[in-house]
């Protein structure tokens, strides 16, 4: 359905920039994970925020 | 190409809202899949939620990060924002056009026939001020006795928290409902000003208020995947203008904040071929289901 336009003969040059930045934000994650923070976001997402969605 | 962008939404939407067991535990969904992000805005007290919402768990964070702090505990919300910036280096605000349940939502009731309205540009500067504000400085600088801040986005704006999870947790648990007051007033009004305003104009929540529509607009240059315009092609006929739903002009400003590639310029509107679809640099060919050849120059 979807196919590449390039011609085989033409080198098209690949952006750096989505790679770099995707890259800092993955190491951004990592350190995210490694201070242990998806428990505890996960601690918070299965309780009903009360206050949070206008309630009480 | 509309027709699977909106299949799209929809399998995206039951996704991340898989867990239909709610009117029977009566409450949310709590097993291990709600470590996982939610791409878009939807509560994580939506009951059917099986995923996250990256701007209520940001707040909570922030709000708890002096007592954190005090614990020896690094919560910044580093996780949060690294995947949130992961998926918009990769799709920036593709996201908004393909994997949003609030913003499928608005599209559904756009298609309400009813004179329609254009959103003034000024007024999509609004989303980065909730952002800024009411995601990050409120919640870390205005802390009550104990120490902690509140989720002032979805405690006091987020119509997706009123209608995702408000209203169906006031429906499910009747004990609930001799609480509602003031606050949950204001929340029902701001959610039915923006739901009527969306019948009108399009988009409005996604235009003007949404903070995570304007994280994703931050990388509108940088992102992976993005519409590309061949200026050689383009004959400025403005076409473009007239179909994109956020009022974008793409041949003015092919890399604009607010487009949430939808491909409707691509698909339905251009009859040169001048936009396409490109990967990392790499354009790639959509067959172009919108214009019959006979259209075509």
């Amino acid at each position: 359905m979807i196919q590449t336009s390039r011609s085989p003969h033409k080198k098209i040059p690949l952006r750096k920039g989505p790679f770099m930045v995707i890259s800092a934000f993955l190491l951004l994650w990592l350190i995210g994970v490694a201070t242990g923070e998806p428990a505890r976001v996960l601690e918070q997402a299965v309780t009903v925020c009360l206050s949070c969605i206008g309630i009480g | 190409m509309e027709r699977v962008r909106k299949w799209v939404q929809v399998v995206i939407g039951f996704l991340i809202n898989s867990s239909w067991s709610f009117p029977f535990t009566k409450t949310i969904y709590q097993g291990p899949l709600k470590v996982i992000c939610s791409p878009g805005l939807n509560c994580y007290s939506c009951p059917a939620s099986t995923t996250y919402c990256p701007l209520g768990a940001i707040q909570q964070l922030l709000g708890g990060l002096r007592i954190s702090l005090e614990n020896g505990q690094y919560f910044f919300g580093f996780s949060i924002i690294g995947t949130i910036g992961v998926f918009g280096g990769l799709f920036g605000r593709m996201i908004c056009g393909w994997a949003c349940p609030f913003g499928f939502i608005q599209e559904i009731l756009h298609k309400i026939p009813t004179r329609k309205f254009a959103i003034p540009r000024l007024l999509s500067y609004g989303k980065f001020f909730f952002l800024l504000v009411f995601v990050v400085i409120l919640p870390l600088a205005l802390i009550d006795e104990f120490g902690t801040g509140n989720p002032w986005f979805c405690k006091f704006v987020c119509p997706a928290g009123t209608l995702e999870a408000g209203l169906p947790m006031i429906l499910l648990q009747p004990n609930l409902r001799h609480t509602i007051g003031l606050l949950f007033l204001n929340k029902f009004i701001i959610m039915v000003l923006i739901l009527t305003w969306a019948v009108f104009a399009s988009r409005p929540f996604c235009r003007t208020i949404c903070p995570l529509g304007a994280f994703y607009a931050l990388f509108s240059k940088v992102r992976l995947i993005k519409l590309h315009l061949n200026e050689a092609k383009c004959t400025n006929c403005k076409a473009c203008h007239h179909v994109c739903p956020m009022g974008v002009k793409f041949n003015e400003s092919p890399d604009d904040p607010e487009c949430i590639t939808c491909l409707a310029c691509m698909n339905k509107a251009c009859q040169f071929d001048a936009i396409s679809l490109e990967i990392g640099g790499m354009p790639l060919s959509v067959p172009n289901k919108g214009l019959s050849p006979a259209n075509k120059p």
